[in-house]
């Protein structure tokens, strides 16, 4: 079965082969352009501008040397006996004399035995438009796909006949897409198409729906009226597509900044829900996470290049580790002498974050560290009128596949459990037997190893530098402050709420003030509700 | 209970002794540096502390009687700045480099034909003078009255102050604001036809500043030992409790608020002329922060202890940013940790419990001292 299934895609092949071959005889084909090439020598203007269409439309790509090098004016021909040729200077006031179609060198003459076939601005475009038709037949097709890319960007009417001439040989599905495309550009632009094909033109332009097509619609001129207001229609269409792509794009942009806020949240929101505490150090612990990342790429880069992409792989739980043993001892060496004493608190860590920053300022420097993207998190992919670049949509599901873990901790593990008994009453669960200064250097541990996975995710999209933790901060505060503290759907609702919000405000009023419009609204809403969306109900809250 | 009933003089022994050493440097600083024993450089850096110091005890009001930690106050002293440094910038006139009598040089770089009407009036001292009082009080009014109606207390207003700060800053580094953008406001020439430049108008403004310290510092004292001092103390110590006994807390919490927050604008009025600049990074929320730690650092509560903290901090981070930049951060990291665990009362409290202590010692009753003292 498998074997008849190999000799089946071997026979696929071998025929797709067999396609690329032109069916008629090289030799024939030869002879004729040949014939073409010679009617260059003694021509005038318009007798080249003749050879050159009847080049174009043979849609051979042998061709395109010679128009190259008519284009840059490098073809001659000998006086002794008309033979066209390629020249190239050579030393001496003397030409090396190549055959135009296969480049074979012949002779190096003086310069005054040959005479050169002039070409003015008329022409070169003519060469132009025949070159840009030639390269739509190119084997390759990629090549064959730039090719009709630009010639919808520069549409040149006189090459309709060559494109109709590829889009017939044309067997890639998508190649073809993009020439029809091109097509159409060309038929809106040409004066003489006629009406049928011009409404065809601008169905597929409005099928086609992006910013280019509609430049494509609104450079038409012409005298029919059903013309212009089908145009017109296709304008409006396309006017709305692109709006509603335009919102996608803005909610997938903020789908992305909230998921950074998340994830720089979440650990700020257990520490303060379940001890009451607000850790200012948390955004150097991001800070740390992402310098864990440079250290770790650098020492890939040094010692084995080949795991490059693995790096993040690697960083990432050292990065938890890191950022986890900093916050158990900032736990155990400052904040459990303050409990009780949330105002405190808040500036001794205030202190810790300046010591934090400072030592990696004197450890890293102070500029900016570059951390690279694995391969599998750079570049972008189009879907419909949306960009995504890969970085941005690891990120999301990294965020989800943290905040659904931390989820996981907090239900499922006896850990979780104690946590969100000393939460709801701290007394009580003491009285239970549960040991609450642990719990608390846990709690305050897991919340900085999230901060330090944090760290590891905005390396990817942000400068590393000592400043990374503070440019978060305030806005990880307004996520928690907004969502509610100790609750981890409040964080979540509250970063992607934030990070929407922000970036459909940003095309109005630009990001900063889209960032100050946020801040203010979230001091209003603090108002309304004090303990933000999702608040802890009972007694235990205004202990 | 008997204490509480009676009536504390507005200047104590120890009230009186910082006046005293106000009075000593407003005059003596002038006179050293007549006499050559000051370089002139120190005269403006100790103006500058003297604001600081009046910011301090502005804070110390806040925090240190009624319990609210704003850890946006550096806004309020930077709206008081840039209220003087909008005066100081019409002032300067067709002196500046474009020579444009009513656009600053920044407005005319950015194409701006005429001037925004919140410029209107700033050529006037005294209205300028007025508004670096009016508007940190109206911001701390506004703010204040949404935020205490709706009885957000603690580390949440804590945070949204700072936030408040945060946006601040964020708006006044935007250019279209109008407030000289990243830049800020600079290259002032004279105050009320006094040379900015001039040794004189320094000394002047330095000893303006010593004023205002002292000025302030009567102020939050008459405030602390009235009968609203009282109960503002109670909001600090057990809001609900007051609250309960009939108090409108809201109105003393807000009445501190807009007065600490004046109290701040002038502090940073008189801060703008001696540095000569103010831009947005006043608005820093590490900066609201430095002052918190310089109220902690002197003891809380005291008013003197937070003007002594403010000057302490300031004065080391001259030297220390000068022999050992690399070496600051550290240094005011580990004061916060430091303070915060072993001097939760200050150098101030660490002196009353050194003093106790003594008296102790020679077997007298520190309570009974104190209230015949």
């Amino acid at each position: 079965m498998l074997r008849m299934f190999r000799s089946v895609i071997a026979f696929v092949g071998l025929l797709q082969l067999a396609m690329l071959v032109p069916a008629h005889g090289q030799a024939n084909d030869d002879a004729a352009l040949r014939g073409e090439i010679a009617r260059l020598a003694e021509a005038d203007f318009r007798g080249v501008e003749a050879v050159v269409q009847s080049l174009a439309s043979t849609g051979d790509p042998a061709v395109t040397s010679v128009l190259r090098a008519l284009r840059s004016g490098d073809v001659y021909w000998r006086k002794s006996d008309k033979l066209v040729v390629i020249g190239e200077k050579a030393p001496g006031r003397s030409l090396l004399l190549t055959d135009p179609l296969t480049g074979e060198e012949i002779e190096t003459v003086k310069k005054r035995e040959t005479k050169k076939v002039k070409v003015n601005n008329t022409l070169r475009n003519a060469i132009d438009a025949a070159l840009g038709g030639l390269t739509l037949r190119a084997s390759d097709p990629a090549i064959r796909m730039q090719a009709a890319a630009q010639m919808f960007a520069k549409p040149e009417p006189k090459a309709l006949p060559a494109l109709d001439a590829a889009i017939a040989a044309e067997s890639d599905p998508d190649v073809a897409s993009a020439m029809r495309d091109a097509r159409a550009v060309l038929i809106l632009k040409s004066s003489e198409a006629d009406k049928a094909d011009a409404l065809d033109a601008i169905a597929r332009m409005v099928a086609r729906g992006d910013a280019e097509a509609r430049n494509a619609l609104a450079s038409i001129t012409s005298d029919d009226a059903e013309i212009t207001e089908g145009a017109a229609l296709g304008i409006e269409k396309i006017d709305t597509s692109l709006r509603y792509w335009g919102y996608g794009q803005n909610i997938w942009q903020g789908i992305s900044l909230g998921s950074v806020l998340l994830l720089a949240a979440i650990g700020l929101a257990i520490t303060f829900g379940v001890m009451g505490v607000i850790n200012m150090a948390h955004g150097e612990l991001v800070m740390i996470g992402a310098y864990t990342t440079f250290a770790v790429q650098e020492f890939i880069r040094n010692s084995a290049p080949g795991l490059f992409d693995t790096s993040l792989f690697i960083a990432a739980p050292l990065a938890f580790l890191i950022a986890g043993t900093v916050g158990i001892c900032i736990e155990r060496g400052v904040v459990r002498f303050l409990y009780g004493r949330p105002l405190e608190t808040l500036l001794a860590t205030w202190g810790v974050s300046l010591i934090l920053q400072q030592a990696v300022r004197t450890i890293f420097g102070p500029n900016n560290r570059e951390v690279g993207n694995p391969s599998f998190m750079s570049g972008a992919f189009e879907l419909g009128g949306l960009t995504i670049t890969w970085n941005r949509l690891w990120i999301v599901i990294f965020a989800l596949v943290v905040f659904f873990a931390l989820m996981f901790v907090l239900k499922r593990t006896a850990l979780g459990l104690q946590m969100r008994a000393v939460t709801q009453n701290r007394a009580m669960a003491a009285d239970m037997g549960i040991r609450t200064g642990w719990v608390d250097a846990m709690t305050f541990g897991l919340g900085a190893g999230i901060a330090g996975l944090a760290g590891v995710a905005l390396s990817q999209i942000d400068n590393v530098s000592p400043n990374l933790g503070q440019s978060y901060i305030v806005d990880s505060f307004m996520v928690v402050v907004f969502g509610g503290a100790g609750n981890l759907w409040g964080a979540l609702a509250g970063a992607f709420t934030l990070g929407i919000a922000n970036k459909f405000l940003e095309p109005f009023s630009g990001a900063v003030l889209a960032k100050v419009l946020v801040l203010i609204f979230i001091i209003l809403f603090i108002q309304k509700r004090p303990r933000g969306l999702f608040a802890l109900k009972g007694r235990a809250v205004d202990a | 209970m008997t204490q509480a009933l009676v009536k504390r003089p507005l200047l104590n022994t120890r009230g009186i002794i910082f006046l005293c050493v106000l009075a000593a440097v407003a005059f003596g600083v002038p006179y050293l540096n007549g006499a050559g024993a000051l370089p002139d450089y120190a005269v403006s850096l100790i103006g500058k502390y003297l604001c600081f110091a009046l910011l301090a005890i502005a804070l110390d009001l806040l925090w240190g009687y009624c319990g609210i930690l704003s850890l946006g106050h550096g806004a309020f002293f930077a709206l008081g700045g840039y209220a003087m440094g909008m005066h100081l910038m019409r002032e300067i006139g067709d002196r500046g480099v474009y020579a444009n009598p009513d656009l600053p040089d920044f407005m005319v770089f950015l194409n701006w034909q005429e001037l925004p009407w919140f410029w209107w009036g700033f050529d006037m001292f005294w209205f300028a003078a007025l508004m670096a009082l009016f508007v940190p009080g109206l911001l701390a009014f506004v703010f204040g009255w949404f935020a205490f109606r709706s009885r957000v207390t603690g580390v949440y207003l804590s945070i949204i102050t700072q936030a408040m700060t945060y946006a601040l800053m964020l708006a006044f580094f935007r250019n279209e604001m109008g407030f000289g953008g990243n830049n800020g406001l600079t290259d002032f020439k004279d105050v009320l036809g006094f040379d900015l430049q001039s040794q004189d108008t320094r000394i002047g403004l330095m000893m303006l500043s010593a004023l205002a310290v002292a000025i302030g510092f009567l102020i939050c004292r008459a405030v602390v030992v009235s009968k609203a001092g009282k109960v503002i103390v109670s909001v600090r110590d057990a809001e609900s409790r007051a609250r309960f006994l009939g108090y409108r807390v809201e109105g003393y919490k807000l009445f501190v608020f807009v007065l600490s927050g004046m109290l701040a604008g002038l502090a940073g009025a008189l801060y703008t002329p001696q540095v000569g600049i103010i831009n947005p990074g006043e608005f820093s929320p590490a900066n609201s922060i430095e002052i918190v730690i310089w109220v902690a650092i002197g003891g809380r509560g005291t008013l003197i202890g937070a003007a002594i903290g403010a000057i302490l901090i300031a004065a080391a981070k001259t030297v220390l940013t000068g022999l050992y930049p690399e070496a600051w951060l550290f240094v005011l990291g580990g004061i916060f940790v430091f303070v915060t665990i072993f001097m939760p009362r200050g150098v101030l409290g660490v002196w009353d419990s050194m003093v106790d202590e003594m008296w102790r010692l020679r077997g007298m009753n520190p309570r009974e001292r104190r209230l015949k003292a």
